[in-house]
């Protein structure tokens, strides 16, 4: 699974990053983590606001840093 | 929704604890006043203890008015999304949607590390460069924090001409951007994005959801501005008890003329939020500094800051930018000169 994290490095989306990270670690879920700082790229996934959190190429959140129990349910749900 | 998850999340106790939380604050609210009365009383009336009074009565009165509006406004924010403001924006015509944008600047949600994906999705969507530019003039400029500190230093009626004026000023800055025609000055490939149409943004949003989103804009928010609010109101209270009168008189006077285009040239590059500028202002506005000046100042500070500039470098070319500068510090600078008229 490949998680992406949409965001230039606001503080935001390195807390958004730290608590994937997290949730990852915890559940001891196998996913690559790649970080989008190009501009081009996050456009891609049509946000207007970051950080935008990307699970196996759907976007699942833009402009907060979601609870980790909805991280842990989206990743699960794709898991499925 | 079945009848007992709505009794669980009436009962929830993130809706509770506002009600709960709201006497109370009310009660320390209107009391403080009286409460820093007696703590200071006995004590011998030197600029010490003044300066000292200003700041144990300021800081809780500033941090409570912060605290409840940021919570309302998150709450409020619950209900305009980027996306839905982009909607609202879409192919609107210059001035009613100069006008449209500057206004749901003031409420839509927008951190300026989001400018560039921002401009893009409201450019992409056929939003018109001008309007574009009303919003993102707007959000900065006239924000929760500004209002609240404006409030509570120089009363309601400073708070709601700050609130004019600067609506006034997006507005009319992104009519005249709209009406230059400067869009060969946006990067090429802006206008060539192809994204995806998605469904984020749209989700249901609960009431517990929206209650959820004020405790997080208190969170962030006053856990990011609470320390330039002390340090702004201690140097406001060192100023208060210890600079002589008529001492900016001089400096940022009415009878100045150039101090106005000088604080708003100083303002530019300044990025203190309005947290810590405000309570400086007041004081410096006791010692004979003039209202116009002042307001230009911190207008300059909030609403034209460097960081933004950068980051909307990345996809504005250089005439733009310069413009953009131009036309909302000129705005900026009317705005300062008139005030200093008036009063």
């Amino acid at each position: 699974m490949t998680i992406k994290i949409l965001g230039v490095g606001c503080p935001k989306c390195r807390r958004l990053e730290e608590k994937v990270k997290a949730v990852i670690d915890m559940h001891s879920i196998e996913a690559s983590i790649e970080k989008v700082t190009d501009v081009k790229d996050m456009l891609k996934y049509n946000i207007m606001m970051t950080p935008g959190l990307v699970i196996n190429e759907k976007l699942k959140s833009n402009g907060n840093i979601p609870k980790d129990e909805q991280i842990l349910q989206w990743i699960r749900e794709e898991i499925n | 929704m079945t009848t007992t998850s709505l009794r669980r999340s009436l009962f929830d106790k993130q809706i509770l604890i506002p009600f709960v939380l709201l006497p109370v604050w009310i009660v320390i609210y209107f009391n403080l006043e009286q409460w820093v009365n007696f703590l200071v009383m006995g004590y011998p009336q030197t600029q010490l203890t003044e300066a000292v009074k200003f700041f144990i009565y300021e800081v809780p009165k500033v941090l409570l008015l912060l605290t409840l509006i940021v919570f309302g406004v998150g709450i409020i924010r619950t209900y305009f999304s980027p996306e839905r403001t982009r909607r609202l924006l879409e192919k609107r015509s210059l001035l009613t949607g100069n006008i449209m944008a500057s206004s749901l600047g003031i409420v839509t949600p927008f951190c300026s590390c989001s400018a560039v994906p921002l401009f893009i999705g409201f450019v992409e969507a056929g939003v018109p460069l001008g309007v574009t530019f009303s919003f993102l003039i707007a959000t900065p400029m006239i924000n929760e924090v500004a209002v609240v500190l404006l409030f509570t230093f120089f009363g309601w009626q400073t708070a709601i001409l700050y609130v004019a004026t600067g609506l006034t000023i997006s507005i009319v800055s992104g009519y005249i951007i709209g009406k230059l025609k400067l869009e060969r000055f946006v990067e090429k490939w802006v206008y060539d994005i192809k994204t995806v149409k998605s469904s984020a943004g749209d989700d249901k949003v609960t009431f517990t959801d929206r209650i959820e989103s004020g405790y997080t804009a208190v969170k962030e928010i006053v856990y990011k501005v609470w320390i330039y609010i002390v340090v702004g109101i201690g140097v406001g209270a060192w100023i208060h008890g210890y600079v002589p009168e008529n001492f900016m008189a001089g400096i940022m006077g009415r009878s100045a003329w150039w101090s106005v285009p000088l604080s708003v040239l100083i303002g530019i590059p300044m990025y203190s939020n309005a947290a810590g500028i405000i309570p400086v202002m007041q004081a410096l506005l006791e010692k004979g500094a003039s209202l116009g000046t002042a307001l230009s100042f911190m207008m300059a500070v909030i609403g034209l800051s460097l960081p933004e500039i950068i980051i909307l470098k990345k996809i504005l070319k250089m005439p733009l930018i310069l413009t953009f500068i131009g036309v909302v510090g000129c705005g900026i600078i009317i705005v300062g000169y008139l005030f200093n008229i008036i009063f």
